[in-house]
């Protein structure tokens, strides 16, 4: 117990099993069954299969920044804009409507949009060597006043009615086309980051950028492709909000940035770089989503689950931290 | 000597707010008026104790989001405790705004320093835990200003000298704020610590311990703010200041406050706060409708910090690196 060398080599590695079930992950598994379990138990209204499929709109969008996010905030940097982005994007769409774009134009629009904050974002950070942080607090500021420039205290209406699909849609019985949806991204994201050189590359960089730089890897590139990426998933998640929500004022998605965040570290991802999973994004997703709903039912207002989402993101850091402080430590 | 006073950034900035006062009253001679810049200034007074604040806590390279959330908070508890208590001395109101506005800057403070959690993460937490207990308290309501005893709102907005009180505590603030950076042992530690933070270790500063007293000024200068705001606007309600935090930040970074820490001066941020200031209150002069405001300080902020990575190249600035933090 009380070795005095805290960096003993151990005999053997730890057993895959034994690493799996200690994990980060299958502790947020557990939490995920344990809020379903209360839930359940809490109200008669919660196992229902339309409920629980409309539970996962609570998460689905933020989710799907969440995973651009997590590889981001990986590789070291971070983007507190996106929520700006999906007011920026929306409101083009919005204005492309007006205009009388059809479906199609109006979801490309939304895209490219998303795609162009990320891109200004990425040459900012990544060619000029601003600090991310500073950078995308400016144009989280700046992508939102846009918004506000355009509409001022108005709003866009009259989507198409196709449009609707993407928020309101389903793909087969109860799930939705947003639920589809974040199931292929978390698996291409989870291929991304765990099966891909360019995932490997990754971490790398957020453990050590100068020995990444040196072992070949070419890291502005990386970081300017990943703020791209994270432009991309806002403007997908842009047009899931503003199809779902079937209007678009300059604060849709308000604050959504910091749910996003908590997500990714809910998820386990290390918020100076260098660790996290797919998995745990993933489950995160779950546990923020059953929660929010699970209180909703219970007729908890909307600003009262901020503060359940506050005290989960500064426990989650908190809690192991105090655990290595105060439980010893076998090795 | 004259040399270094025209190569100083605050120099840049000052021109610039000056350009900007030119410009506006080359169209409305009315707008530098004395008593329209005293009005000016006081309206950029909340802006600029804030920024103050703010200043410390980012030269020990953190960043607190949770001043406007504190500042609505505090300013809830007041008005409360004013509906309450009517006749309550406005010295009390003061001093609990202040204690409050500390003790909640202590939190953020205690979890950064004990638990090394990157001040980013604890105060974006913070920041909705504090929105949401003025939910808590408050019930949703409103407190307006019938509610309110009249020296409670009133306060404020005496004139003293032709300057309401609000204007001069930010006089006293942000002289208190130069005596204490430029003159204490405290205040250089400020600058140590964001500087170098090994450094500071061997020469016997507790980083942890100095970060965690940035946070508590800044918290302390937010709730003072909190009482000032809910008596000057004679209104307290959840979102109060909602976003306010963003133009704090602003107001630093365009007073050439360096987020890599260390670097920075009470002049600039005075420079930064009244750049914003000026701007805010010319936009409806020259007819510019005040949706712009947004947008403008967001480049503003994006400007700042170009034109300040120019200015020091040489310095490394990886930002969410606090592994580094207090060894």
């Amino acid at each position: 117990m009380n070795n005095p060398i805290k960096t003993a080599i151990p005999d053997r590695l730890h057993s895959p099993l034994s690493t799996m079930v200690k994990s980060w992950e299958s502790l947020l598994l557990l939490v995920v069954v344990g809020i379903f379990i209360l839930n359940s138990f809490a109200s008669p209204y919660f196992l229902d299969a339309w409920n629980l499929s409309d539970a996962t709109f609570n998460f689905t969008e933020k989710a799907m920044i969440a995973f651009a996010m997590a590889l981001l905030i990986i590789s070291g940097e971070i983007d507190l804009s996106v929520a700006s982005i999906i007011a920026l994007a929306s409101t083009a769409m919005g204005a492309a409507a007006q205009f009388g774009a059809g479906t199609t134009e109006i979801v490309l629009v939304g895209l490219t949009v998303g795609l162009s904050c990320g891109a200004f974002n990425a040459v900012l950070v990544t060619v000029m060597g601003l600090p991310s942080i500073v950078v995308t607090i400016g144009t989280m500021s700046l992508f939102r006043g846009i918004s506000y420039i355009v509409l001022g205290d108005g709003a866009y209406r009259g989507y198409p009615e196709s449009f609707a699909f993407f928020g309101q849609g389903y793909v087969a019985w109860v799930i939705s086309f947003e639920l589809a949806l974040f199931a292929v991204l978390a698996v291409i994201y989870g291929i991304l980051l765990h099966k891909t050189n360019f995932g490997r590359a990754i971490y790398t960089i957020g453990n050590n950028p100068v020995a990444a730089l040196f072992s070949g890897i070419r890291v502005q590139r990386v970081k300017f492709t990943l703020f791209l990426l994270t432009g991309l998933m806002s403007g997908v998640a842009a047009v899931c909000l503003t199809s779902r929500l079937g209007s678009t004022r300059p604060s849709i998605g308000v604050g959504m940035e910091l749910e996003v965040v908590t997500m990714v570290v809910l998820g386990g991802v290390n918020i100076l770089g260098g660790g996290g999973t797919i998995v745990g994004v993933v489950l995160a997703a779950f546990v923020m989503g059953l929660m929010t709903f699970g209180l909703g039912l219970l007729n908890v207002p909307g600003i009262v689950m901020s503060i359940f989402i506050g005290l989960l993101l500064i426990g989650v850091i908190a809690l192991p931290r105090l655990w290595v402080r105060f439980v010893p430590s076998k090795i | 000597m004259l040399k270094r006073f025209f190569a100083a950034r605050e120099t840049l900035l000052l021109a610039a707010v000056l350009v900007l006062l030119a410009l506006v009253a080359s169209r409305f001679p009315a707008f530098i008026e004395p008593s329209n810049l005293i009005r000016v200034f006081t309206d950029t007074s909340p802006l600029l104790i804030l920024a103050v604040g703010q200043m410390l806590v980012i030269v020990t390279r953190c960043i607190d989001l949770s001043v406007a959330a504190n500042l609505a908070l505090t300013g809830m508890v007041v008005a409360m405790l004013n509906t309450a208590m009517p006749d309550l001395p406005i010295i009390f109101s003061l001093l609990l705004a202040i204690t409050l506005g500390a003790l909640m800057g202590a939190i953020n403070g205690l979890l950064v320093w004990k638990l090394a959690i990157p001040s980013i993460v604890v105060t974006l937490g913070t920041m909705t835990i504090f929105r949401g207990t003025i939910f808590l308290i408050s019930d949703g309501q409103w407190i307006n200003a019938h509610e309110m005893s009249t020296h409670f709102s009133l306060f404020p907005r005496n004139s003293i000298m032709g300057m309401p009180v609000l204007g001069w505590i930010a006089v006293v603030v942000t002289l208190v704020m130069w005596l204490l950076v430029s003159r204490t042992p405290t205040g250089r530690a400020f600058f140590a610590v964001g500087g170098n933070p090994h450094a500071s270790v061997y020469t016997g500063i507790d980083v942890g311990r100095t970060q965690c007293i940035a946070f508590i000024i800044s918290g302390a200068l937010a709730g003072l703010t909190g009482y000032l705001w809910v008596a000057r606007y004679a209104v307290a309600y959840v979102d109060i200041a909602a976003g306010f935090e963003l133009e704090v930040v602003a107001a630093c970074v365009i007073g050439g406050i360096s987020i890599a820490g260390g670097m920075g001066s009470v002049a600039g941020v005075l420079l930064g706060a009244l750049f914003l200031g000026v701007v805010k209150n010319a936009l409806p002069v020259v007819d510019i409708s005040p949706f712009w405001q947004l947008a403008i300080s967001g480049g503003a902020i994006i400007l700042a910090v170009a034109f300040n990575s120019r200015s020091s190249r040489p310095r490394g600035r990886i930002i969410l690196k606090q592994a580094e933090h207090a060894a």
